[in-house]
């Protein structure tokens, strides 16, 4: 029973930002180069007998093959059901001696893969890992158990408006592009795919090209060199070519999906802008203002704060890879719902003209002083470096971030603000049967 | 875009505290207990207070205050505007957020170690003098009604859930859920929520917890320069909540909703809760559910319904033993295509009896062993969740000691405890067995 919202973003899940930088606390990060060639980013912590990995390979869902979709999912899913000499069963036992934790995520720009090992066990914890990764079996009825619960899955996220309302938006927006469909497949793709299909997701998507890997933890930079060629040195060198730029396609306006619902979910949301852009502090900034999901932001406090129509609502900037959003969540009861997107369409108005000084300092304090707060734990910040050097910044970014926001001005903001804020792109997706509001066109 | 498999649902962790050496205790004289955490490697702390005070204390008739009373702490005081308490920790950097269970309500922030002082100030502040300007009581309002249509009402498996709770409970308010019924939200007024708040929110009804890069005396120095002088709540009576009679038939409901895509079944017992000095039994309650529903390559119901009979998609075994009192083992399965929600019970039934007849494997048994250890390290890198663990088993009535001991105890469960535990809760007469499946919709009239 949190106060804020839980933040449920479709696209933006699958984004690592790696935003960000730390004010006071140290975070000594070495690069690491394997003897054979792997580049790595490690904080050496020795004190927890533990290690943290991540590995990111960049393009995840979104080189799924043409009529193949869902295939990377699916596959993501089943790398750790059954492996070299061990069925699925055979390989959860083996993780579950060693203690170690691994998981698979397939996200719309990348495979995500996050493992968690005792020292005591590291060397039995990469290899039974790396089994998973270069010899996973793909057995037909491993498939058939993994792929029943995803065509369950994919029927549940039919009846759930959040689902239905980000899926929607991502038609709308990107059409034929991979973005405009759900990674998850639908439920005639998934059901189409075969053993073959798989084995090409895997060729596709784990190769040594688009290897991103961040480390914290109980390892020295020699040892880490030696893991990182051992884990990975056998991935084939490359994997399927990415999608082009997705071209965004939605005009404002506002579309209503009728579903039997006592409120409404909406989603909103109008272009972006990339995440190496030079103006995105002065953006993230204004997004921030507006519609930051915590108390105090604009959009906080008009709509619920000052007149009770909802439990939460926020903004974010989601710089993909192929297209970059600027996108916002709200949920309402559907006879408040027409309020909601006049009091929405009100402010994104007033956001073209920038925020005032005292918003800008709040803002850059928060930002600045939230920062150290993003790294507790080696898990988080392994994620960090990861994130960091798949948005190509410099190993030296932790250290330069606040100053980068510190040096943001309100004209800055204003001239993005300009720029970016398009109340005529504003598009409402609204699902639930709100009272007063209809499609346009 | 969101998840890969079905809906979660009810998940359990192995929930292991830190090594007693950075770990201190004091009571201040008004009653406050302090628990200090330590932990070094990063210049952030997280301070938590914790009320002995949640939604299975509340009257008849007045379901949702204490959850509502949360939302109104954030609303001002002598001092401090509404909302400004969460403008002060963002101007310091720091994040805030509070929660309300049916045992406790918790306020935390998560800031820079230097501002510890700061915190302390404004949560001392607020603990004793609260100010409720009507209109804004009357505005957030409407917020909990708009959290409950998000949470409970757009959702069948949360509607689900509380209709299984309600059937569960013959006399405990366990039974009720936390946000409220939505006709006795409505009600919810401002002197309710003053009552409420006058009487337990005091030193002697709360546990502050602070954890991060901290010295433990500089911590007691500052709690007593801004906690200490706070008023406790005079003749603060003890928690007397009503009981539950035994349970002697067993129940089972069917809840159908048009939205439901994918039916399944959850059943919960009653069982019992982690006792201080009496922890046996919720230890091996706690590694039964392992056992029954970890891993489903590895787990009980996992291997033989998911693995080898395919008659699931999905099974989980579920319990959680910090509790104030009695609470529920459960286990959850979602049928294969084709299964009936009662093929699929019968086959959990069926398990459950060849393990009571069995017993645990003993590989997976000291598997499960072994991850418990595990967690004693991986634990120490959370050190929100550490700080979590113990204002969270303070708050259910367990002491210092208790939470220091369940790693040991956890790791003392023998097989035989484990099936002696699983005949005393398997008990149907106890048990609440609900069935969601999908209503078809209505037809239009003609």
């Amino acid at each position: 029973m949190k106060r804020t919202l839980i933040h449920r973003f479709g696209l933006i899940a699958a984004l690592a930002l790696g935003f960000g930088a730390m004010a006071r606390a140290e975070v000594p990060i070495t690069e690491v180069t394997s003897p054979g060639g792997i580049k790595a980013w490690l904080v050496e912590e020795p004190s927890i007998p533990f290690v943290a990995l991540e590995l990111r390979f960049k393009g995840g869902a979104s080189v799924d093959a043409p009529g193949k979709r869902g295939a990377i999912n699916l596959m993501t899913a089943l790398i750790e059901e059954g492996a070299g000499d061990l069925d699925a069963t055979g390989f959860a036992e083996a993780r579950e001696a060693l203690a170690a934790s691994y998981s698979f995520r397939a996200g719309e720009d990348l495979l995500a893969i996050s493992a968690e090992f005792l020292s005591e066990n590291r060397d039995a914890s990469v290899e039974l890992l790396r089994q998973a990764l270069i010899h996973p079996r793909f057995d037909p009825d491993a498939i058939e158990r993994v792929r029943a619960q995803v065509l369950s899955g994919l029927q549940s996220d039919e009846q759930d408006p959040d689902t239905i309302a980000s899926r929607s938006y991502d038609a709308l927006a990107f059409g034929s592009h991979p973005y405009g469909s759900a990674r998850d497949g639908s439920p005639e793709t998934v059901a189409a795919l075969t053993r073959d299909d798989i084995l090409a997701a895997h060729a596709a998507t784990l190769a040594r090209d688009r290897i991103f890997v961040g480390v914290v933890g109980d390892i020295t930079p020699q040892e880490l060199g030696l893991m990182l060629d051992h884990l990975l040195g056998e991935l084939p060198a490359t994997g399927a070519p990415l999608p082009g730029r997705a071209g965004y396609l939605l005009q404002g306006g506002v579309t209503v999906v009728p579903f039997d619902t006592p409120q409404s979910v909406i989603l909103f949301g109008q272009t972006g802008l990339k995440r190496d852009d030079p103006d995105f502090f002065a953006a993230y900034i204004l997004n921030e203002v507006l519609g930051g999901g915590r108390f105090g932001a604009r959009l906080m406090t008009e709509v619920r704060e000052k007149r009770g129509l909802t439990y939460g609502i926020s903004t974010f900037l989601a710089p993909m890879d192929h297209a970059e959003l600027m996108m916002g969540q709200v949920s309402s009861a559907n006879e408040k719902v027409a309020q909601v997107l006049e009091v929405v369409r009100a402010e994104w108005v007033r956001a073209t003209m920038g925020i005032s000084q005292d918003e800008l300092d709040k803002a850059k304090t928060y930002l600045t002083g939230a920062y150290p707060l993003r790294f507790d734990g080696n898990g988080p910040i392994a994620d960090i470096l990861v994130g960091m050097q798949m948005d190509g910044l410099p190993i030296d970014y932790i250290k330069t971030r606040n100053a980068q926001v510190e040096a943001v001005t309100l004209d800055d903001v204003r001239r993005v603000a300009g720029q970016l804020i398009k109340p005529d792109q504003l598009h409402f997706v609204v699902v639930g049967q709100p009272v007063g509001v209809v499609s346009t066109e | 875009m969101t998840r890969l498999f079905v809906a979660p649902l009810l998940m359990m962790a192995l929930a292991v505290p830190a090594n007693a050496e950075t770990l201190s205790h004091f009571t201040l004289p008004n009653g406050l207990d302090v628990v200090v955490i330590e932990d070094h490697r990063a210049p952030v702390v997280v301070h938590m207070v914790w009320y002995r005070i949640g939604s299975a204390d509340e009257q008849p008739g007045q379901s949702g205050i204490a959850h509502f009373l949360e939302h109104l702490m954030f609303k001002g005081t002598d001092k401090l505007k509404p909302g400004e308490f969460s403008d002060i920790v963002e101007a310091n950097g720091g994040n805030d957020n509070a929660f309300t269970t049916w045992d406790t309500t918790a306020y935390y922030q998560r800031i820079a170690a230097d501002r510890l002082d700061l915190m302390m100030g404004l949560e001392a502040d607020r603990m004793r003098n609260l100010v409720l300007p009507q209109a804004d009581v009357d505005t957030e309002l409407q917020v909990i009604l708009e959290e409950r249509n998000q949470r409970t009402d757009s959702d069948p498996a949360a509607l689900f859930t509380e209709q299984r709770r309600a059937a569960q409970w013959l006399n405990h308010r366990y039974g009720i859920p936390i946000i409220g019924w939505r006709h006795e939200m409505e009600q919810l007024s401002r002197q309710d929520a003053l009552d409420w708040y006058d009487t337990y929110y005091a030193p002697n009804n709360a546990i502050l917890v602070v954890a991060g890069d901290v010295d433990p005396a500089e911590v007691r120095a500052l709690a007593e320069k801004n906690y200490g002088p706070l008023k406790p709540t005079a003749d603060l009576a003890a928690r007397a909540r009503p009981e539950e009679p035994p349970q002697l038939a067993e129940r089972r409901i069917t809840f159908a909703d048009p939205r439901v895509a994918q039916p399944y079944v959850i059943r919960t017992y009653m069982a019992p809760e982690r006792d201080p000095g009496a922890q046996q039994q919720a230890a091996a309650l706690t590694v039964l559910a392992e056992l029954l529903g970890g891993t489903a390559a590895t787990s009980v119901l996992g291997k033989k319904l998911q693995f080898d009979s395919q008659t699931a998609i999905y099974t989980s075994a579920f319990y959680d033993g910090v509790s104030l009192d009695d609470t529920n083992f459960g286990f959850a399965v979602v049928p294969a295509d084709g299964v009936s929600l009662q093929q699929a019970e019968d086959a959990v039934d069926g398990v459950l009896a060849q393990f009571l007849l069995d017993g645990p494997d003993p590989a997976q048994f000291s598997r499960i062993k072994t991850q418990i250890k595990a967690e004693q390290i991986y634990g120490k890198d959370d050190v929100q969740g550490l700080a979590r663990r113990y204002g969270e088993g303070l708050s259910s009535g367990l002491t210092l000691q208790d939470i220091e001991d369940w790693p040991a105890i956890l790791d003392a469960v023998t097989p035989e405890a484990v099936v002696e535990a699983a005949r005393s809760v398997l008990n149907r007469k106890a048990a609440v067995t609900g069935w969601l499946v999908q209503e078809p919709a209505a037809e239009a009239q003609p």
